[in-house]
C-alpha cells in the first residue's frame, strides 16, 4: 500500500530502497497510481515485481497500461472514492459498504448489488495491506503526523489500513513540537519512521 | 481556445450561482473560471483534497505539493481548506457538491453519461469520474456535440461504458442546451446561430424541443 496522488504525496525515498534494497517481488500493489514511466512505483514495475494493481488510475503510466495487456500485471480498477473509502474501512474494522458508484457499470461485475430506498448499491469489500508505505511533510519523533496542502491525499488512510505502517517524514521534530489539534495521523499507526532522503 | 468550446464554457459558466461548491472536470470545464464574473464567486473543488481552488501560481511560485486533479499546479484562495481523500469523496457521494461540470463521450436520451473509457481500448483508468456524476447534486456536461469523427455524441443509448446512469442534469455543446426532465431530454436553448435543424442533424437521441425564452 503506497500513498500518493500521482507523485504527489508519495513516499519516494520509501520506494526508492525498496526498489534498491530489496528482493521482494510478486507484490500487491495497493496505489491510486503505479507511478509514471521510471518514477517512484513505474521502476518497480520495469523490475517486473508487481503482479497486481488495486488502484484507480492506471493510465497514468503507459507502461502499467502496456503490463495489464501483455498479461504481466492484473488490474483491479476501483472508483476512486470507492478505492478511498475501501482504505478508510480496513482500518476502521468494517467489513464492506454499499455504495451507489459504479453500479450498473463494467466495474460492478460479480460484485453484490442491492437496492437501498430505490437506489441500487454495490457492495464494496474493506482493502487493506500487509505494509503501508506513507508520507507525511512532518512527524514528531512518536510518529505523529502533520500533512502538506495535497500532498496528504491517501497516506491518512493507509497508515491505518496495513499490519506495519512505514512513515517517511520530510522533517522529524521532537515530542510535543507538533500542535496536537494539527496532528492528522496519531503515532499508535504507524509504526517505523523514516527521515524522507529529499 | 475555439469559438465552439468557448461557447460551451461562457454557456457553463451562466449556469452557476455566486456561492456553489463547484467540482471541474478536465478539458472545457477547465475554462469556465475565465468566464465567471466578479459576482458570481464560486468555491470550486478538486477531488484530491481541497477546497478553494484558486487561479493558476506565476512560475516561480509552483508548489509541488498544490495540485489540482489533472495534476496542475494551483493555488488556494483565503478560506480554503485541505483534506484527505476519503473525506473528499464523502463530500462528493454524500451530496455536498452543488455541481459537478465534466466532459463525456456520450450522453443518451436518459441521461446516462459515458465518459470513462472507450470499448477496444484500455479501461484502467476511472478516477473520480463514477463518484462524481452519481454524487454531486447537479451534474453538467459540457462537450462538443460531435466526436472528432463526426458521430453524434448525444445518443439514444450509450454504446460505450457507462459511468452512472440517469446522471446527467444538463448537457451544453455548442448548438444548444438540453435539460433532463422526467428522464427524458429537453432542448431548451439555441446557443450562437444555431438551428433546430442543426442540433437535429447532430443528435441521435430523440429529444423534446422546449425552448425558453428571454
Amino acid at each position: 500500500m503506497v500513498g500518493g496522488f500521482g507523485l504527489v504525496g508519495a513516499p519516494l525515498t520509501l520506494v526508492d530502497a525498496l526498489v534498491e534494497r530489496s528482493d521482494a517481488t510478486d507484490l500487491t500493489i495497493v496505489s491510486n497510481n503505479i507511478g509514471e514511466p521510471g518514477r517512484g512505483l513505474g521502476l518497480l514495475l520495469r523490475q517486473g515485481r508487481i503482479r497486481r494493481g488495486i488502484g484507480s488510475f492506471f493510465t497514468s503510466n503507459p507502461e502499467a497500461v502496456a503490463a495489464v495487456n501483455e498479461g504481466s500485471l492484473e488490474a483491479v480498477l476501483l472508483p476512486q472514492g470507492t478505492f478511498a473509502e475501501a482504505i478508510r474501512a480496513a482500518g476502521a474494522g468494517i467489513g464492506g459498504f454499499f455504495t451507489p458508484v459504479a453500479a450498473g457499470t463494467l466495474l460492478a461485475e460479480g460484485k453484490e448489488e442491492r437496492m437501498i430506498d430505490g437506489v441500487l448499491h454495490v457492495l464494496e469489500r474493506p482493502v487493506r495491506a500487509d505494509v503501508a508505505l506513507v508520507y507525511a511533510a512532518r512527524s514528531d519523533e512518536l510518529g505523529n503526523l502533520w500533512y502538506r496542502k495535497t500532498a496528504r491525499n491517501f497516506n491518512p488512510l493507509m497508515a491505518t489500513a496495513a499490519d506495519v505502517t512505514i512513515a517517511e517524514a520530510g522533517e522529524i521534530v521532537p515530542v510535543g513540537c507538533l500542535d496536537p489539534e494539527s496532528i492528522v495521523t496519531p503515532h499508535l499507526y504507524v509504526d517505523l519512521l523514516v527521515r524522507s532522503g529529499r | 481556445m475555439s469559438d465552439g468550446r468557448r461557447t460551451i464554457a461562457e454557456r457553463a459558466a451562466r449556469e452557476l450561482v455566486a456561492g456553489d461548491v463547484v467540482n471541474l472536470g478536465i478539458g472545457i470545464p477547465t475554462l469556465i473560471p475565465g468566464f465567471l464574473g466578479a459576482d458570481t464567486a464560486v468555491f470550486l473543488h478538486t477531488e484530491n483534497g481541497l477546497l478553494g481552488v484558486g487561479p493558476p501560481p506565476a512560475e516561480d511560485e509552483i508548489d509541488p505539493d498544490d495540485i489540482d486533479a489533472a495534476k496542475r499546479p494551483v493555488t488556494s484562495v483565503l478560506g480554503a481548506s485541505y483534506f484527505d481523500s476519503a473525506e473528499s469523496f464523502a463530500m462528493i457521494r454524500g451530496g455536498h457538491i452543488d455541481v459537478a461540470v465534466l466532459g463525456a463521450l456520450q450522453v443518451s436520451a436518459a441521461g446516462d453519461i459515458a465518459n470513462w473509457a472507450v470499448p477496444g481500448k484500455d479501461v484502467l483508468g476511472v478516477g473520480g469520474a463514477m463518484d462524481l456524476v452519481v454524487g454531486a447534486r447537479r451534474v453538467i456536461v459540457t462537450m462538443t456535440a460531435t466526436s472528432s469523427d463526426g458521430s453524434p455524441k448525444v445518443v439514444a443509448e450509450c454504446t460505450y461504458p457507462l459511468t452512472a446512469r440517469g446522471a446527467a442534469d444538463a448537457v451544453i455543446t455548442e448548438l444548444s442546451v438540453f435539460r433532463l426532465r422526467e428522464g427524458m431530454l429537453h432542448l431548451t436553448e439555441l446557443l450562437g446561430e444555431a438551428s433546430l435543424d442543426d442540433v437535429a442533424a447532430v443528435t441521435s437521441a430523440p429529444y423534446v424541443v422546449a425552448l425558453e425564452t428571454g
